[in-house]
């Protein structure tokens, strides 16, 4: 079977100190995948570190938040004709030795789209502190009621696409905190979503940029986003 | 019975409000689009502020009796509420616009790099 062209969408922000490391991770796993960082307004040599390391470099003129950035990796994917793209953090918490897991369903047909999900096999060593396990929850249950299929972990980041999700997700994707409304947004365009269980690391550099209050603002968002958004109609035909 | 200075100063302050829109509009600072409702909002204090039987009545309607200048008030107020939703939806979409434009200067300037280094690679 010849090997379809992908992609890697890595968004990072300031991530000079770990994007390189994963470009290289892939690269080594993976010697025929493409990488594309998205630079979303970095202030330090992000994608200096980034191109050197090999990777196309996409620099976004100023911040537009993670969901900004990663449409824009998948614009990208289009606009270059990948036919699968896999989307994963810049600041290594994503481990590219999970790749298979994610692609195998795509390559196989039988998705369009894989969630590499911490919680689905439930034997999960990862404990998220207590507030943002709550979150975690809250999201998969709304999101397990509103499309009517069981979902455990709408807010990785760790995701695999082919054509149709490449397609949907360059015309249509949500602000800041997109994970779980596209989620929602798979099923309305009836793209079939599948899980499989990852393992995911602790963040080897940096910290992570949500905190308590804004993770409480940032639920609230999407939750109002999630029940608004059943009653808008699907915007984007994936038919041409 | 609304009292006649009351209505006086509330025209007055109508007439100024319409004044500056238009004033804005002859200078260029104003967009015609997002005067109209300004205009609007003038023009309808400035009728019930001067038209004192209207305001009389409308306050009776509503169960303002004691005090018809309250109907002023709440009319100048609902207005600014649906101008302020309006500039809402317009800063809404300059938002998504401006997205698209980062995304798409992004992806054409890698575009251009890639192809400048195509056409002359590093020695």
């Amino acid at each position: 079977m010849a090997s379809p062209r992908r992609v890697a969408i890595v968004p990072a922000r300031n991530e000079e100190g770990a994007v390189a490391g994963v470009i290289e991770e892939l690269r080594a796993f993976d010697p025929g995948l493409d990488v594309v960082v998205v630079d979303d307004g970095s202030t330090d040599r992000t994608a200096e570190a980034a191109a050197a390391a090999g990777a196309a470099v996409v620099r976004l003129p100023f911040n537009l938040g993670i969901g900004g950035a990663v449409q824009t990796g998948f614009k990208y994917a289009l606009e270059h004709g990948y036919e699968l793209a896999v989307r994963l953090d810049g600041d290594g918490q994503h481990d590219p030795q999970e790749l298979p897991k994610l692609l195998a369903p795509l390559v196989a047909g039988e998705a369009d789209i894989v969630v590499g999900s911490r919680f689905a096999d439930g034997s999960s060593t990862y404990r998220p502190p207590f507030a943002r396990r709550a979150g975690i929850r809250w999201f998969a249950r709304l999101v397990s009621l509103l499309t009517g299929q069981r979902v455990t972990d709408t807010t990785s980041g760790f995701q695999a696409v082919n054509e149709l999700g490449i397609r949907l997700f360059a015309h249509d994707y949500p602000h800041d905190y997109p994970e779980v409304e596209a989620t929602v947004m798979v099923f309305k365009h009836r793209l079939r979503l599948k899980e499989v269980p990852v393992r995911m690391r602790e963040r080897e550099h940096g910290t992570s940029h949500i905190t308590a209050p804004r993770s409480l603002y940032y639920a609230v968002k999407v939750t109002l986003a999630l029940l608004v958004g059943v009653f808008r109609r699907t915007a984007v035909p994936l038919e041409d | 019975m609304t009292p006649l200075r009351i209505s006086i100063v509330a025209s007055a302050a109508s007439l100024l409000l319409i004044l500056v829109v238009l004033e804005l509009i002859r200078s260029r600072r104003l967009r015609e689009r997002y005067a109209l409702l300004w205009l609007l909002t003038g023009v309808v204090l400035l009728v019930l502020s001067a038209w004192r039987g209207g305001l009389n009545t409308i306050a009776g309607w509503v169960g303002a009796t004691t005090y018809p200048p309250a109907v002023l008030f709440a009319v100048a107020t609902l207005f600014i509420l649906v101008v302020l939703l309006h500039y809402s939806t317009v800063i809404s979409k300059l938002s998504d616009q401006n997205v698209l434009l980062a995304q798409k200067l992004a992806l054409l300037e890698e575009r251009l790099d890639m192809e400048a280094a195509r056409r002359s690679p590093p020695a």
